[in-house]
């Protein structure tokens, strides 16, 4: 995080922002004053930028869902409020916003999607573009840092201008795209307080059929606002070919097409129809250039424009200057890309679980006993890659219980059904998958990796964590108690450091008839502290060179130069090397040992 | 617009800083009077994945990211990720390259050449591409003024060499972003960085003689009780005993021959036979033809 935080520098500075920050920016100087969120990468760093703002209140919720009634409460009470989410969490907060477009809202109410194009942290790259539409609310879409804080800012006035909740969609390219961003002045918005409105509140089927053409009227007035927007900029002079885009991809073609003629829509949903066919008209050929979705050149399309788009952008994947440069090529609008040099083979360098992760051990055990492994969404995934290839599969967070409780209804696995899920997952999304595996007396066994952190998105606090995201002690969320209170009557806690204990235990639980629960309790090396033990080291002339140590796939743990029968002994990086011991535990010779203080140095 | 926006690359692994640097380096341009962005991607690559960010700056920057071919400089903290990334730098660029190498453990798994999936350091690697490489050995300078975390202030410091930015801004930048206690090292290692020597290349890693195929498992079912001992300790995951006993060779082809069944089997019901090397086979067959 930069030291250019929200509460940082004074009104009038220019600071580099990333995007998340900048929304956060936004956010504060529009006044709100409820920001709540569930970690997920690209949104995490917006509520994380602000969580130390004493006059706000900062808070991450168990899911993303709980997150938008949070802040729909907020706002119907009188408050500005933020929910801030990954594009995949916006899936879990649909149903309240499917419906919060009918309530409408009291203060300014702002949902931000950091959607993933590219897939770099996510499971898909769908385009949440497409709730705006389905819900029926407006749609902004900034392209850098400074846009990320004006748009948000903007977002609260037409979100009380329109009586709606607004969606701001940002990408992976905008929130980690650290921009030049001037600071304003926050405006002070007290609580308007809460107005009973049964008839806009109370969605029962007699009020909700009242508030459907309140919201297609709304639509009606939106789509007269975005006509004189200021957020739809023309620009170039170059008329033989014209643009429409939006985000992150409008820069990539300015970057291409220096003096083309571009209209950038910042506010995409609904659509400024007539200045787009203006637009239109004024040039020789109309292009759109979106990354995913085809989301502006269908409605286009749909009203008679003539465009090319997808024919030469893919729908799959990020757009970058490369990828825009080769589709005008490939239409003729510039000439072909010089072929560039490719590099040198070098060597692939996937994600890796980090040296003295607790999750390793469970896993390796996982392997040996031949479990069917549905896994779930977190840094255990990873287990997921060579040398553990040890889980099965991953859908969705809270998927692998539900998914584990109908792999073993049909009886089609060969080997017990494991179902592993981390702490902050289960707590998201595992419980209700879990309760149906009581009660419909599923035969499988939970293991939840219990690191007290959500770890894959940097190390932020959950329900489970005793503490909030601005720092105040809280109930912690007792898991084993939580697994007895809903049914499981066999529920075990085991250290992961300890191999044959975690190997007895989740062979025991497999052995049970009926849902059994296995927990482990480590905590994350790398969050909230880092845990450094005595680093280990290799007694090269007592190895034996038979790998059984890179099985984990430990990072710490490469070839040395020496060899054993032809076969590669192995060394330990002392700097990266937690101490955690699992290694030592699969070393048949003993060559494994604690470094001794005078060769460590210290 | 963007005319006259120039572009640079820092690459590493995750864990070794990259972010941070990438910040100190769009600061200082900042502090030049420049539009700048630098985007990166972090989340899961951050677990030991490759690491990358882009800077550009110029009047009026457009895109963050960097256009193939069109980096001033890239800035590695890594050597492996000096070559994945090299193809971003324009003709006549320059390439900073740390020593270092991180070795993943997946370049350690070919088990029967034995030798390490990592490509050799080579100062001439890029001289097909007219680029300047400058291999750095920034940990034996950072160590040598006196802490071995300034070592990415080596880096940076050689990175400004190649680029027209005031040293003032540079070290405004640094003091501004480095963790406090550290401002003097990093400045100490950043003005180092600029005149250091080119780093002697290591010598390349041994070339083992490698097996010619998997070793032959036997295994004595009359002695063997199942009791199961060989296949939980087996690393290759080559042997299991199945509902009724009886031990069976599931992975034949991964065995590496350690000899951990043979030797931990209560019953001496296994031997394992190694295959000829290479070698052995050239020896045993002079003329090499087929018999």
């Amino acid at each position: 995080m930069t030291t250019d935080t929200a509460a940082g520098p004074e009104a009038g500075s220019r600071v580099l922002l990333s995007g998340n920050e900048a929304v956060a920016q936004g956010a504060v100087e529009a006044g709100v004053l409820v920001a709540v969120g569930y970690p997920g990468t690209p949104s995490t760093e917006i509520l994380e930028s602000i969580a130390d703002r004493t006059d706000l209140d900062v808070r991450w919720s168990p899911n993303e869902k709980v997150a938008l009634d949070v802040a729909l409460g907020a706002s119907l009470g009188g408050v500005r409020s933020i929910a801030v989410m990954k594009h995949v969490g916006v899936n879990v907060a649909a149903d309240t916003l499917m419906t919060a477009a009918y309530t409408g809202v009291g203060a300014g109410l702002v949902l931000i999607s950091a959607d993933d194009p590219g897939m770099h942290s996510s499971q898909n790259e769908q385009d949440n573009r497409a709730y705006a539409r389905m819900a029926g609310i407006p749609l902004l879409e900034p392209s850098d840092s400074g846009e990320a804080k004006e748009y948000t800012k903007l977002a609260f006035e037409i979100s009380e201008q329109f009586d709606t909740p607004v969606l701001v969609r940002t990408t992976t390219r905008v929130s980690h795209n650290r921009g030049v961003v001037e600071l304003g002045s926050r405006v002070d918005k007290p609580t308007i307080g809460f107005t009973r409105d049964p008839k806009k509140y109370v969605m029962i089927p007699g009020h909700a059929r009242a508030r459907r053409p309140v919201l297609l009227e709304r639509l009606e007035q939106l789509a007269t606002y975005v006509e004189t927007s200021p957020l739809t900029v023309e620009s170039g002079s170059d008329s033989t070919v014209g643009v429409v885009t939006s985000g992150i991809s409008h820069h990539y073609v300015r970057e291409v097409l220096p003096d083309a003629k571009l209209l950038k829509l910042g506010l995409s949903y609904p659509l400024p129809m007539k200045r787009i066919r203006a637009f239109a008209e004024s040039v020789d050929r109309l292009f759109v250039v979106e990354e995913l979705d085809p989301h502006v050149e269908d409605a286009l399309r749909a009203d008679g424009i003539s465009v090319a788009g997808k024919e030469f952008f893919s729908r799959s994947g990020e757009l970058d200057p490369d990828v825009v440069r080769r589709g005008f090529a490939a239409a003729g609008v510039v000439p072909q890309m010089p072929s560039i040099t490719a590099a040198p083979a070098t060597v692939s360098r996937p994600p890796l679980m980090c040296p003295g992760c607790p999750h390793t051990p469970p896993f390796l055990a996982l392997k040996r006993l031949g479990a069917v492994v549905t896994g779930d969404i977190g840094c255990y995934t990873l287990a997921s890659l060579e040398p553990l290839a040890a889980m099965d599969t991953c859908v969705a967070m809270g998927s692998s219980i539900g998914m584990a409780v109908g792999m073993a209804a049909s009886g089609g696995a060969e080997g017990p059904v494991v179902a592993t899920i981390g702490d902050s997952t289960f707590l998201h999304g595992g419980i209700p998958g879990l309760i149906e595996a009581v009660y419909n007396k599923a035969n499988i066994t939970v293991l939840i990796l219990d690191n007290g952190t959500v770890a894959m998105t940097g190390g932020q606090e959950h329900p489970g964590s005793g503490i909030t995201l601005q720092g105040t002690d809280t109930t912690p969320i007792d898991l084993v108690g939580l697994c007895e209170s809903l049914g499981v009557k066999d529920v075990r806690v085991v250290d992961p450091y300890d191999l044959a204990a975690t190997y007895g235990a989740i062979e025991g639980a497999m052995a049970y008839a009926g849902p059994s629960v296995v927990i482990t309790n480590r905590p994350c090396v790398e969050a909230p502290t880092k845990i450094r033990d005595t680093p280990f080291e290799v007694i090269s002339d007592a190895c034996t060179a038979c790998q059984a140590c890179m099985t984990p796939g430990c990072p710490s743990i490469v070839w040395s130069d020496e060899l054993f029968e032809g076969r590669r002994k192995v060394v330990i990086d002392p700097v990266t090397c937690t101490g955690c011991t699992l290694c030592a535990q699969l070393c048949p010779p003993l060559a494994i040992v604690p470094v001794t203080k005078e060769v460590a140095g210290v | 617009m963007s005319e006259g926006t120039r572009g640079l690359l820092l690459s590493g692994v995750g864990g070794q800083g990259v972010i941070l640097a990438s910040m100190i380096v769009a600061d200082a341009l900042l502090n030049a009077g420049f539009d700048v962005k630098q985007s990166e991607v972090h989340g899961m690559a951050q677990r030991g994945g490759s690491v990358f960010s882009h800077i550009r700056w110029g009047e009026d920057v457009d895109s963050p990211l960097v256009p193939k071919g069109s980096a001033e400089v890239l800035a590695a903290f890594e050597w492996a990720e000096a070559i994945r990334w090299v193809e971003y730098v324009r003709e006549g660029g320059a390439v900073v390259a740390d020593i270092r190498t991180i070795v993943p453990p997946g370049a350690c798994n070919d088990k029967r050449a034995w030798t390490e999936r990592y490509p050799g350091i080579d100062a001439e690697l890029f001289n097909d591409r007219q680029l300047k490489t400058r291999l750095v050995d920034a940990a034996a300078t950072a160590t040598e003024l006196g802490n071995v975390r300034a070592a990415n202030s080596v880096i940076l410091g050689s990175v400004a060499a190649f680029l027209d930015v005031e040293q003032d801004h540079w070290e405004a930048a640094i003091e501004r972003l480095v963790p406090r206690g550290t401002v003097e090292i990093n400045l100490a290692a950043f003005r180092e960085g600029r005149e250091v020597a080119m780093a002697r290349v290591p010598r390349p890693p041994i070339a083992p003689e490698g097996f010619s195929g998997p070793h032959q498992i036997d295994i004595n079912h009359v002695w063997c009780k199942g009791c199961d001992i060989c296949s939980r300790v087996c690393p290759e995951y080559c042997l299991a005993v199945d509902v009724d006993g009886r031990l069976n060779i599931i992975n034949p082809e991964a065995c590496t021959g350690c000899r951990l069944c043979e030797l931990l089997c209560p019953d001496f019901a296994i031997e394992i036979h190694a295959p000829q090397t290479p070698a052995a086979m050239a020896d045993a067959n002079p003329a090499g033809g087929t018999t």
